[in-house]
């Protein structure tokens, strides 16, 4: 919580993007998190990534529920459409939105609390539903605005800041996300932003539906040792499987990679991601791969990181319900209501 | 790069741009924090310690700390620091209490050659440690020239009387309408020390064809505002041109306006650009329609009859060599005449001392100016020092306060036996300014506004009084509004390494982009990753040392506003606002001496 408003003076020599923000023009309020917040971090990867896509602040609608994490569209994107909606409601709200107008930008932002227990039913609908969305989740295992119960993701076997061991088994949002067929699946840490901001760049960018995890550090809550979500763990135990950059449009990649290990992955938009490997055998295409790689990293106690499940070409809701491509909130009352000749036709067509 | 070491007192007064760039070294933040909340006592006093001349200086200073300012790299203007100085000046209560007290003599002796800046600070210096001060000036009032060169309309008799008066009432003795003809004679009369202040009294002349005959009508710049400050000079003609692109031309020029000039104009040998005058001095002078023409060099004055008719210029453009030297060369167009009825030459000023003796013991170099230590300002005789614009040619009233301190601080050491070499470390205080969780002892919400223009008289009754002020200086709510523009460098931010987790909190929230977090490389190759460019070398790098993930952290100085949100969103408290108070070594300051390393 900070009390004077951001000064809007900035670094003289701030780059532009090509519609002539800076970065700077991307942020929204000051946060009112606590000093330190692992969310705070994600808002300004969020706010560099829509930077460096260029995304005009009008085309993208954020939403969320409830919750630290929920609050934070307040503080990014002060232009752009926002719906604080109700607690774990957010997938609902942005489904809905999504079909209404399918061309804007849709920024889910969520937490553990928010789709891990009131909203895990929401969450786990709108993924299988593949809604063309960004869907981040801003993990940090605990209740940070009730002062710290353990959240549905803290790892069994972690201890509370007053040192009580947690009993109940943690629910891994990647592993839900990956079997309920999200096509872009990722995970992050909010301290580590050269990885996080070219992975919610790619999801943007990615048609279908993109779930991002990042793990993000509770400072007043879950910062302690003994905290399987604390700065030092995820530190010490991160096991980044891939780097990748976002290349927009189609200029030659200009950074030499050794030979063998990078990708191009090309997405509908004709936006590549070049995926560098660290790890020489992971292959993001391979969802049940992904999946056993992710279950037997975790049972060492390792936290797999990094772009793990891509398909390129993914469907999304509109075309499961192949709906016009014109946004239904723009479609005029003659041609949702075409006449009762119409009407007739398509009733004489069903006797 | 290696950890920066804050605790070098130099590493934070250089933060601190305009106190680091004033000769003086003014602690401007804290005196304009002052002036914010209505201590304007407060704020006079701890300019009057510094720079010794508030009230003088806040109307007639080169300004070396604007061009400096934070602010100015910040946005289009500097905080306007100079008439901040002139409110502490125009609303302080009676201070004369605050004033030290004249102090029982210790015995020693000390002459001071000149009454203007340089001396008057050397005596305010030493008179308060018991020394017999005895200043000595041809004129029978002190201040040198800040009493005859600078036109009354910018500097009026009363600051003058009140300044140099605190100084004098320290029971210091002054000479007026004495003037010292012969440094031996000087010397036979044992003074323990003596300090040579005497200026640079000579105006540079301009020897052109025509300058003999028409001599009545060409008046040398200085010798002709001394002459109108003390009321021998009341009229000029109506066509004037004043030759020089110095702020003695300006002066000249305004003051010809106010003394029956009509069609007074500057004439320039430089680009406009180029001109020595400080940029709102020359505003001034267009101000009251005084054109400046430029690229001209005077080749002969014309007459007639014995009379001055006018001017003839060749007209040059600048040319640039290969090392980027300029050269001004003829344009080849023709020669330009201009018509007036006087010329004031301000082409410069010169030092003379006719009256030291070659055999004194003091060693002139080939410019035939004294050889003067540049730290201790003593000549080649021990006993004798010299400062302003005496020791190294004309500067301006806060370079002579400078070497007024040095060179008083010299004289202290040597008249109690000390070696004058050895330089006391200034004292440095470094405090948190931590309230509470966000809350700080300074204002460090940053103002908006653009810089506030200080009003000034109307034109035409202006030029009408030769001794109405033209600036009226700002009043209260102006002065806040400038105060508040100032961003508070001297409240630093102050890094721990060992409490800092890396949770990017303050490289996210930082207005600047100042803050990067990175793996240590050398300097050029740091400047070349840091999140915003670093244009500016000269501005330092704050780099910690080795974080737990091996990176450092790293702070470009050049553009923080100080505006405290790294430490307010910094949850290990692993980043501070304190505050840097630097006190300078003043004669009679009580700090050990240590030897001073580089910063």
């Amino acid at each position: 919580m900070t009390y004077i408003a951001k000064p809007k003076f900035h670094h003289p020599g701030l780059k532009k993007n090509e519609l002539g923000y800076t970065h700077r023009d991307y942020e929204g309020k000051i946060s009112t998190l606590c000093a330190g917040c692992g969310h705070d971090s994600i808002t300004a990867s969020i706010i560099e990534a829509c930077y460096e896509l260029s995304i005009e602040p009008h085309r993208v609608a954020k939403i969320s529920g409830i919750g630290c994490s929920s609050k934070t569209p307040d503080y990014f994107l002060g232009n752009s459409h926002g719906f604080n909606s109700v607690h774990g409601r957010m997938p609902s709200v942005l489904t809905g939105a999504n079909l209404a107008n399918r061309d804007l930008i849709y920024l889910g932002v969520s937490g553990d609390g928010d789709s891990a227990s009131i909203g895990f039913g929401q969450f786990a609908h709108s993924i299988r539903r593949c809604v063309n969305m960004t869907y981040i989740v801003e993990n940090n295992g605990v209740y940070g605005l009730t002062k710290g119960q353990f959240s549905a993701t803290a790892d069994r076997g972690s201890k509370s800041k007053k040192g009580v061991t947690n009993t109940d088994n943690a629910i891994d949002l990647v592993a839900i996300a990956l079997q309920l067929g999200a096509t872009f699946v990722a995970r992050s840490f909010s301290g580590d932003k050269t990885q996080l901001v070219p992975l919610i760049a790619a999801a943007i960018r990615h048609k279908g539906a993109s779930f991002i995890d990042v793990i993000s550090p509770c400072i007043a809550f879950n910062n302690h040792a003994g905290s399987t979500k604390s700065f030092d763990y995820v530190r010490e135990h991160n096991d980044a499987v891939n780097r990748l950059d976002v290349l927009v449009g189609r200029d030659p990649i200009a950074v030499d990679y050794a030979p063998g290990t990078v990708q191009v992955v090309e997405q509908h938009d004709g936006s590549r991601v070049a995926l560098r490997k660290i790890d020489a055998d992971y292959d993001p295409h391979d969802r049940l791969g992904a999946m056993t790689f992710l279950q037997k990293h975790a049972a060492k106690g390792q936290i797999v990181t990094g772009l793990l499940y891509v398909d390129p070409e993914a469907e999304d809701l509109h075309e499961h319900l192949n709906t016009v491509e014109t946004p239904l909130n723009t479609l005029e009352a003659d041609t949702l209501c075409p006449g009762s000749a119409v009407l007739d036709k398509i009733n004489a067509s069903l006797r | 790069m290696k950890p920066t070491d804050i605790a070098a007192p130099d590493y934070f007064h250089k933060v601190v741009d305009c106190q680091w760039a004033c000769p003086a070294h003014t602690p401007v933040p804290e005196y304009i924090r002052l002036i914010a909340q209505g201590r304007y006592s407060d704020a006079y006093m701890i300019n009057w310690k510094s720079n010794v001349f508030p009230g003088i200086l806040g109307r007639t200073c080169d300004r070396p700390c604007e061009p400096a300012c934070r602010r100015g790299r910040v946005e289009e203007n500097p905080v306007a620091i100079c008439r901040l100085k002139r409110v502490a000046a125009d609303f302080k209560d009676d201070i004369k209490q605050r004033l030290p007290h004249p102090a029982a003599k210790n015995g020693k002796r000390i002459a001071l050659v000149g009454g203007g800046p340089a001396s008057l600070t050397v005596a305010r210096d030493l008179a308060p440690l018991g020394y017999h001060c005895t200043v000595f000036d041809a004129d029978p009032e002190a201040g040198g020239m800040m009493r005859t060169q600078i036109p009354k309309f910018r500097l009026p008799n009363s600051v003058i009387d009140e300044e140099t008066g605190y100084i004098l009432d320290l029971g210091v003795e002054f000479r007026g309408g004495h003037r010292i003809e012969s440094m031996k004679g000087l010397l036979a009369e044992k003074y323990d020390a003596i300090f040579v202040g005497s200026g640079a009294p000579r105006g540079r002349e301009l020897d052109i064809p025509g300058r003999k005959e028409a001599a009545s009508n060409i008046h040398i710049g200085i010798d002709w505002l001394s002459s109108v400050s003390f009321g021998h000079t009341d009229k000029i003609g109506k066509r004037v041109i004043v030759l020089g692109g110095g702020n003695t031309a300006m002066d000249c020029c305004r003051t010809a306006r106010r003394l029956g000039g009509e069609d007074v104009k500057v004439i320039v040998r430089s680009g406009f650009e180029e001109m020595k005058a400080s940029p709102w001095e020359k505003e001034d002078a267009i101000h009251e329609d005084i054109p400046i023409l430029n690229f001209l060099v005077p080749v002969a004055f014309i007459h007639a009859n014995g009379k001055l008719t006018g001017v003839t210029f060749q007209k040059v453009k600048a040319e640039y060599d290969a090392k980027g030297r300029r050269n001004l060369v003829p344009s080849g167009e023709p020669d330009q005449t201009f018509e007036c009825d006087d010329v004031l030459v301000a082409v410069g000023q010169e030092n003379a001392f006719p009256w030291i003796e070659q055999d004194c013991g003091i060693e002139f170099d080939k410019w035939h100016m004294p050889k003067v230590d540049p730290k201790t300002f003593v000549s080649t005789n021990p006993k004798v020092f010299f400062g302003g614009d005496a020791a190294f040619g004309p500067k301006n009233i806060i370079w002579a306060v400078a070497h007024g301190h040095d060179a008083a601080l010299s004289i202290h050491r040597l008249l109690s036996g000390e070696d004058i070499t050895e330089r006391p470390l200034p004292e440095v205080h470094v405090s948190s300014q931590k309230m509470g969780i966000h809350e700080w002892s300074y204002d460090n919400d940053i103002s908006n506004d653009k810089r506030f223009k200080v009003p000034h008289r109307d034109k035409v009754v202006a030029l009408k009084d030769i001794r109405a002020e033209v600036e009226l200086g700002y009043d209260v709510k102006l002065a806040l509004g400038e105060a508040h523009r100032c961003l508070n460098c001297d409240v630093q931010t102050v890094f721990s390494t060992a409490l800092c987790i890396e949770c990017d909190a303050c490289a996210d929230i930082c207005p600047m982009d100042c803050i990067t977090f990175t793996n240590n490389g050398e300097e050029s190759d740091l400047r070349q990753r840091l999140k915003a460019p670093s244009p500016h070398p000269d501005q330092d790098l704050y780099v910690s040392g080795d974080l737990k993930t091996g990176r450092v952290m790293v702070k470009d100085e050049d553009v923080c506003l100080h505006c405290g949100l790294c430490a307010e969103r910094c949850p290990t408290g692993a980043w501070d606002m304190q505050k840097y108070f630097i006190e300078m070594t003043y004669a009679g300051s009580s700090c050990p001496t240590r030897s001073r390393s580089a910063a």
